[in-house]
């Protein structure tokens, strides 16, 4: 290959965090800027050879293929009991889940919000495109009310189908919880909150301080029917107003962190 | 150690404990309840990992989570229970990893009921969740066997990377007899080159443990791998007892509870010089079919003894053939046979003089039908 950019003036590359795989998301999918953001703060870290992901069933289901870290494969919606038991028996490691909004807000609420409530000690990065993604576009527990999917095809119908759960506000309830906050991938400058959080809630865990989750407003261009472009603006248009940004658990020991 | 009075399942939690558990992840349900009850104590104040979770999917997703680091873990729990976990357990068998499941069965089907039951059999020996594997199944039919079988279901799960279920019954979970524990084992962390732990200091590759594969050329020799490795424990792990087959005529066949009530009736025909034997499976998965097999041919009569509707009773059809007659006596739904009830059952099969059954269930159902 002949390299274009001189080492010296090289500012942007593949994080070393990362295989050399290439990923298999549409254009305009944001879980790759999920993806790297991970990688950023796990090299930032310097964890990355004591992490430990775990994939969920859904869109991300291949992430153990991008990441270079040890990487297990969950059942739908059980990836924050399979962290359970590594994280039980492996305490000084970093484990991780990168959950959709399907996999945890619908099939996985039981062991998310137990996960919680226990107060175990892992990080849970949950990217929410109100939608389900890989089976097609179907209607999920956080599609917003009128929103057309392939099972909801004249628009979420709240008489019919009821309301989005928001998962940040219902996980900050709990004592179990330390930090939790919500915030978006639609424009570089949410990016750059995003990455601060997830930096936050992985040191969360390495301090101990107990259950960690950030949730990540995302786009589906693909299955929202909109252009990538378009896409982003449509989660500062439609989502954030039902789903707002900001910190909603934000524990005593977590706020005297200085990073 | 000495023989102790002690109780079925605190028996099979300790004896998890001495053979080196380090995890445990369960959820409460009768009759297997004392199990969870012995290891919330016991592992904390070993500084094991406990957990009781918030259900039985759950559980045994926290089991597969700790499998896949390569310590030893196991859960418990009874037939509803154990219907719930089919998912976790078809994922780990796909995976193959290695864990273990003590299953104390009661009466069903649905919510059924608390009382000893074999029900499940089929469950256990077929697999349950969705997808081709099998796991290894062992059958105690006392409280020293139920501790044995524990702590052997650990060596061989790790020396197959397979699932392995005790399979016990709601008499072995709650009797009390006396019994000997094994001495405390150190835990020890093998070093496995499949084991999720890390990278580790020395960044090694990166490691990958999943049940999918995407490709299904790929699955396929997935599948092709574990059905060898199911063929390995086939030809080396095949276990029974047998009781007074030398000169046997008649064989009675029977595991766990059924098997032990069985061998009581058993001990009586011979106390009267009737040349009755007992085949006890201690693994029903997998079955002694080769042995059966070989004795069928020199048997006038097979009876299969079993607290359910006859499951056992379809591998024994498959071993026997049409060598001899089988017969079937069952007490589903949760009701133990007593010894004269087998002893009647024996009779029946002496004098029906070698006669082949066409639908042994449905001649003991006919049966049972006229009594109610």
């Amino acid at each position: 290959m002949v390299t274009l950019v001189k080492p010296e003036n090289m500012v942007f590359s593949r994080p070393q965090a990362f295989t050399e795989t290439s990923t298999h998301y549409c254009p305009g999918c944001t879980h790759g800027t999920a993806h790297r953001l991970i990688a950023e703060t796990l090299m930032e870290m310097n964890i990355v050879d004591r992490t430990i992901g775990v994939a969920p069933v859904g869109c991300s289901v291949f992430a153990y293929n991008y990441f270079d870290t040890d990487f297990v494969e969950a059942a739908h919606g059980r990836a924050p009991a399979m962290a359970t038991g590594i994280k039980r028996v492996l305490p000084d490691r970093c484990v991780f889940t990168y959950q959709g909004d399907g996999d945890l807000a619908s099939i996985g609420m039981a062991e998310i919000m137990h996960a919680a409530g226990r107060g175990e000690n892992i990080t849970v990065i949950f990217l929410n495109n109100a939608i389900y993604g890989m089976t097609g576009g179907q209607m999920a527990p956080t599609t917003l009310p009128g929103q057309r999917t392939t099972s909801s095809p004249n628009g979420r119908d709240v008489e019919l189908s009821g309301f989005p759960l928001r998962m940040s506000e219902m996980i900050a309830k709990m004592d179990g919880a330390s930090y939790v906050v919500r915030r978006s991938l639609h424009d570089p400058a949410n990016i750059r909150k995003a990455k601060k959080a997830i930096r936050t809630a992985f040191e969360t865990q390495m301090r101990g301080l107990g259950f960690s989750m950030v949730e990540l407003l995302s786009t589906c261009p693909t299955n929202w029917g909109i252009n990538p472009v378009d896409s982003c603006q449509w989660v500062e248009d439609h989502m954030i107003p039902v789903y707002p940004l900001g910190d909603y658990k934000i524990s005593l020991s977590v706020g005297d962190l200085r990073l | 150690m000495a023989k102790e009075l002690i109780k079925g399942n605190v028996a099979m939690a300790e004896a998890a404990i001495r053979a080196g558990l380090e995890a445990y992840f369960g959820y409460p349900i009768t009759p297997q309840t004392e199990v969870l009850e012995h290891l919330a104590k016991r592992m904390p104040e070993l500084g094991r990992a406990f957990v009781q979770a918030e259900s039985e999917v759950a559980a045994i997703n926290m089991v597969y989570g700790a499998a896949c680091t390569g310590v030893r873990v196991m859960t418990s729990s009874s037939s509803p229970g154990v219907s719930l976990m089919q998912e976790g357990l078809s994922y780990i068998a796909g995976t193959e990893v290695p864990a273990v499941m003590i299953n104390v069965m009661r009466g069903g089907p649905g919510l059924g009921n608390i009382a000893p039951a074999q029900s499940d059999y089929h469950q256990a020996v077929r697999g349950g969740g969705h997808g081709d594997y099998h796991p290894i199944v062992l059958a105690p039919a006392s409280v020293q066997e139920a501790i044995d079988l524990t702590v052997l279901s650990f060596d061989l799960a790790e020396k197959y990377r397979n699932l392995v279920f005790v399979l016990a019954d709601g008499s072995v979970g709650q009797m009390m007899e006396p019994a000997e524990l094994p001495e405390m084992r150190p835990v020890v962390r093998q070093d496995y080159d499949w084991a999720i732990r890390g990278r580790g200091e020395n960044s090694r590759p990166k490691r990958i443990l999943t049940s999918i594969y995407i490709n299904p050329l790929d699955e396929e020799i997935a599948n092709l791998r574990m059905l060898n490795t199911w063929y390995q424990i086939k030809q080396n792990e095949i276990r029974f007892k047998e009781y007074y087959l030398d000169d046997a005529e008649y064989l009675v066949v029977g595991f766990g509870t059924a098997g032990r009530v069985a061998l009581s009736a058993v001990r009586k025909f011979r106390a009267n010089g009737v040349k009755v034997g007992l085949l006890r499976p201690i693994t029903v998965s997998p079955f002694p079919d080769e042995i059966l097999s070989l004795l069928a041919g020199r048997m006038k009569g097979i009876l299969v003894v079993e607290m359910s509707q006859g499951q056992m009773l379809d591998d024994v059809l498959i071993a026997v053939g049409r060598q001899s007659p089988v017969h079937f006596y069952g007490r589903p739904g949760g009701v133990v046979p007593f010894p004269e009830d087998v002893e009647r059952e024996i009779n029946r099969m002496i004098v029906s003089d070698s006669k082949l059954v066409t639908d042994p269930r449905k001649a003991w159902l006919d049966r049972a039908l006229a009594k109610i």
